[in-house]
């Protein structure tokens, strides 16, 4: 089996061209873009909101938690039966609009939900600390909670990530690209190393964007929140380890 | 609309159904008894947390519609055989369990776990009978999650060709007819809500000291 996928990773003929990896790997990274950017400036201010004012905590993590209930494929076409007669010409865009909606509501949940625990795991002597300072309500959300929650924020981030990058292979299912082209086009023909290699590609996919995204919640997050202080020079690389479990944990946590 | 093609298509329905909630709930079930003894292990042995941890994440961020193709060339089974399904659902339920085990029972205050011993306690009995039990109402958390997201990912299998609930959406998405997609939908929501208080009664019912002191 490993061999199959090695000998389909390694044919040049699969690397290039419009059915080739670089080209579906564009495609995949395009749809998982736009969602992830779409939900985060959905999320992120409402996230904000909500945990600075502490109100509609319960309506939106009720919210957050029946929309996982919602299956995702069944969502996808849904939309791409409500939508696509609609919009004519213009290449993609009949199936590309419902697959951003469906990865835009899967991955908000997860962004939403962290950004306002951070907000509200804050600690209260901080914020109190903050406000006998003299700073206004926007002061105190954008210079003490906001770098506070940061880690938090950008785990859900991670996570939300994770769910766009895999649940963008069935993009191809709709007759869109992606590395989900792969694994139907091989189910289609029965061609198991055509399927293996492109879920193989989705998961590589995938643990590249969180390591990405690691990479940049450490710089981002100032080292006295993440307990990074120059003990002894000892650099400790917090892997994917706290990804998906992160937001879980956190969001059912909170309810608890 | 709906109902007149819920009955006209009753038999089959029922038998996608039962398929579905079948292949959701057993690997829940099969996932806590997994996830059990290894998230004692990660608590009991801390330098076991951060490994089990990561390759659980690392697990997670495997697409479920990868995972339902990839297993036939690893264990040996058919393509479209459900197992499959039954297999990878049971592996995400785990890699999620684990952790939530893990810190739940991590959770459980040091004095209570002393004074278990201290009343006689041997170590297995004092896990089921003292840390378990308070460990509960955290695991269910996870389990509601598991069970709630493994609805929507059996779904996932039917554009595979898996007989369950999915195939009201492939059916309707080949005829572009709404009615058996909103069906599907709505079955799917309801199937993921019963499951969900399912797990939340019997946990009320297992805690039963949580709500003493709630109402004192």
């Amino acid at each position: 089996m490993i061999h199959d996928i090695l000998t389909f990773l390694t044919t040049s003929a699969n690397w290039h061209g419009p059915d080739g990896v670089p080209a579906r790997l564009s495609e995949h990274a395009e749809y998982s873009v736009i969602a992830l950017v779409i939900a985060t400036l959905i999320a992120l201010p409402l996230g904000l909101v909500i945990g600075h004012t502490g109100r509609g905590t319960a309506f939106v993590s009720g919210i957050a938690n029946s929309l996982r209930a919602l299956p995702t494929i069944g969502l996808l076409i849904f939309f791409v039966v409500l939508i696509s007669p609609h919009i004519h010409g213009k290449g993609d865009a009949a199936y590309l609009i419902p697959t951003e909606i469906v990865l835009v509501l899967l991955a908000v949940p997860s962004i939403l939900s962290n950004t306002y625990a951070g907000v509200q795991n804050v600690d209260p002597a901080v914020r109190d600390a903050a406000k006998g300072m003299g700073m206004t309500g926007i002061q105190v959300l954008f210079k003490v909670e906001l770098p506070c929650a940061l880690q938090l924020i950008i785990s859900g981030i991670r996570s939300a990530t994770l769910q766009v990058v895999a649940t963008a292979t069935i993009a191809a299912y709709v007759s869109l690209g992606g590395f989900g082209r792969f694994v139907f086009d091989g189910l289609s023909q029965q061609d198991y190393a055509q399927m293996a290699s492109g879920a193989l590609l989705v998961a590589v996919l995938a643990v590249a964007a969180d390591l990405g995204l690691a990479l940049l919640q450490r710089a981002v997050v100032s080292r006295g929140i993440a307990g990074r202080y120059a003990k002894s020079g000892s650099r400790r690389f917090s892997g994917p380890a706290n990804a998906p479990g992160a937001e879980l944990t956190e969001a059912e946590f909170a309810r608890i | 609309m709906i109902f007149g093609y819920l009955s006209d298509h009753r038999a089959e329905i029922t038998t996608w159904l039962e398929y579905h909630a079948w292949l959701s709930a057993l690997p829940v079930l099969l996932g806590l008894l997994i996830s059990l003894p290894l998230g004692w292990l990660a608590c009991r042995y801390r330098w076991l947390y951060g490994p089990l941890v990561t390759i659980a994440g690392l697990t997670y961020t495997i697409p479920s519609i990868a995972l339902f193709v990839v297993l036939p060339g690893l264990i040996g089974t058919k393509v479209l055989d459900p197992v499959n399904v039954a297999i990878a659902l049971t592996i995400y339920t785990v890699a999620l369990l684990v952790r939530v085990v893990a810190d739940g029972l991590s959770a459980v205050p040091d004095d209570v776990a002393q004074a278990a011993t201290a009343m006689g306690f041997q170590r297995l009995q004092r896990v089921i009978s003292v840390e378990l039990p308070i460990a509960l109402p955290v695991i269910a958390a996870g389990l509601r999650v598991a069970a709630v997201s493994n609805v929507s990912m059996v779904a996932v299998a039917s554009t595979i060709g898996v007989p369950e609930l999915g195939q009201l959406f492939t059916n309707g998405f080949q005829l572009s007819y709404f009615t058996p997609i909103i069906l599907g939908i709505v079955l799917c929501v309801l199937l993921a809500l019963t499951f969900d208080t399912v797990i939340v009664l019997a946990t009320r019912a297992l805690t039963p000291w949580r709500r003493a002191v709630k109402t004192s």
